[in-house]
């Protein structure tokens, strides 16, 4: 499955991983709807550092459409809640 | 999968990204979903051109049948003739007839079918030769864009440098600021001490008083040494003893005698 971390590029993973990954973007969802900026920052780090280290880069010129996309490193939980708002990652 | 964070933003991704192309997050992240979009247009072009020619194909066979057909009925009049069976002749001919008509549609078709087909085929040339372009495009634009945020981020990084060499700058102010401050009390101490407003805590400054005391103390032991001496000379030990004894006042009172000390001592 090919993931995009928005921001920084696409990454090749195996299903297998998963799993794992799903946990730990659970329990960021959990924390972004209760508002717990802290452990936010620490899930989301987490899970992409685990993409990152699991999956392996695509080339830049690659053309795999994302099935999966995670915020930027630096994005806030504000930024992550108004994405998933009903209007979406893109206005209109 | 769960319907987390990473799955929901795939969806509201791909479900707005064709919408506004242009107002995306990442300009990058749609050019790639625009040229995906080009491409299953081509390859729905490229079917149509496929389903085109595979009709082609059929109608050919149909055709190549028919012409066959055709052909048998053709030969079979002609041996009926050379049998002397006209009426034979005249059915296979009217069939081949028949026949003929259906050819001369199909062969129409043939023609029509090939026209789309070139059509089409072009279409996708052309269609292809956009998609690259648009390909090579995408790739200046997301390289332009990558270096637009690179350079971004070193002329963020310069600001913040500068923020931090302010820093610097303020916090030399500051340590300038606080020496002059030092300096400037360290030389108002150095006054109060001088004129006794203020104690020395080390007990190595005098007030005035008593530097003025230590002076005449020490005045006086200049004179007390130089009655000694003067003593030392005129007489014995004695003498000296007797002027040491006497004090400056008993010096000063006895100094008439000294012209004749050996005498005064019998």
């Amino acid at each position: 499955m090919i993931v995009r971390i928005m921001g920084e590029g696409q990454v090749k993973l195996d299903d297998a991983h998963f799993i794992e990954l799903n946990k730990l973007d659970d329990e960021l969802l959990a924390e972004m709807e209760s508002g717990d900026e802290a452990g936010f920052r620490r899930t989301l780090g987490a899970l992409l550092d685990s993409v990152r280290r699991l999956g392996t880069p695509l080339p830049d010129d690659a053309l795999e459409p994302s099935e999966l996309i995670l915020p930027a490193p630096d994005a806030s939980l504000a930024e992550v809640r108004e994405m998933l708002s009903d209007d979406g990652l893109i206005p209109g | 999968m769960s319907d987390g964070v990473m799955k929901r933003m795939g969806m509201i991704f791909r479900a707005k990204a064709n919408k506004a192309l242009d107002r995306a997050e990442d300009p990058r992240e749609t050019l790639d979903y625009s040229y995906q979009k080009q491409l299953e247009l081509l390859q729905k072009v490229r079917r149509g051109v496929a389903d085109v020619a595979t009709s082609r194909k059929r109608l050919e066979l149909q055709l190549n049948q028919l012409q066959g057909q055709s052909a048998k009925l053709e030969d079979q009049g002609r041996k009926a003739l050379a049998l002397g069976r006209e009426d034979l002749a005249r059915e296979a001919l009217t069939r081949r007839s028949a026949l003929q008509q259906q050819v001369t549609d199909l062969e129409t078709q043939h023609q029509t079918l090939q026209g789309e087909e070139e059509k089409l085929t072009l279409a996708a040339q052309r269609l292809q030769a956009k998609v690259d372009a648009f390909r090579t495009k995408k790739e200046t634009i997301k390289a332009t864009y990558t270096a637009a945020q690179a350079q971004t981020r070193i002329g963020e990084a310069f600001s913040g440098i500068s923020e931090e060499m302010g820093d610097v700058g303020l916090a030399i102010q500051r340590a300038e600021d606080r020496t002059a401050q030092l300096q400037a009390r360290a030389g108002a101490i150095d006054e109060l001490m001088a004129s006794g407003a203020l104690d020395d805590p080390t007990g190595m400054a005098k007030d005035d008083i008593t530097a003025e005391l230590d002076r005449l103390s020490g005045g006086s032991d200049v004179e007390l040494e130089l009655q000694r001496m003067k003593a030392e000379l005129a007489g014995g030990p004695s003498a000296q003893q007797q002027a040491i004894e006497g004090g400056p006042g008993g010096a000063a009172q006895q100094a008439p005698q000294q012209q004749h000390p050996r005498l005064d001592k019998q």
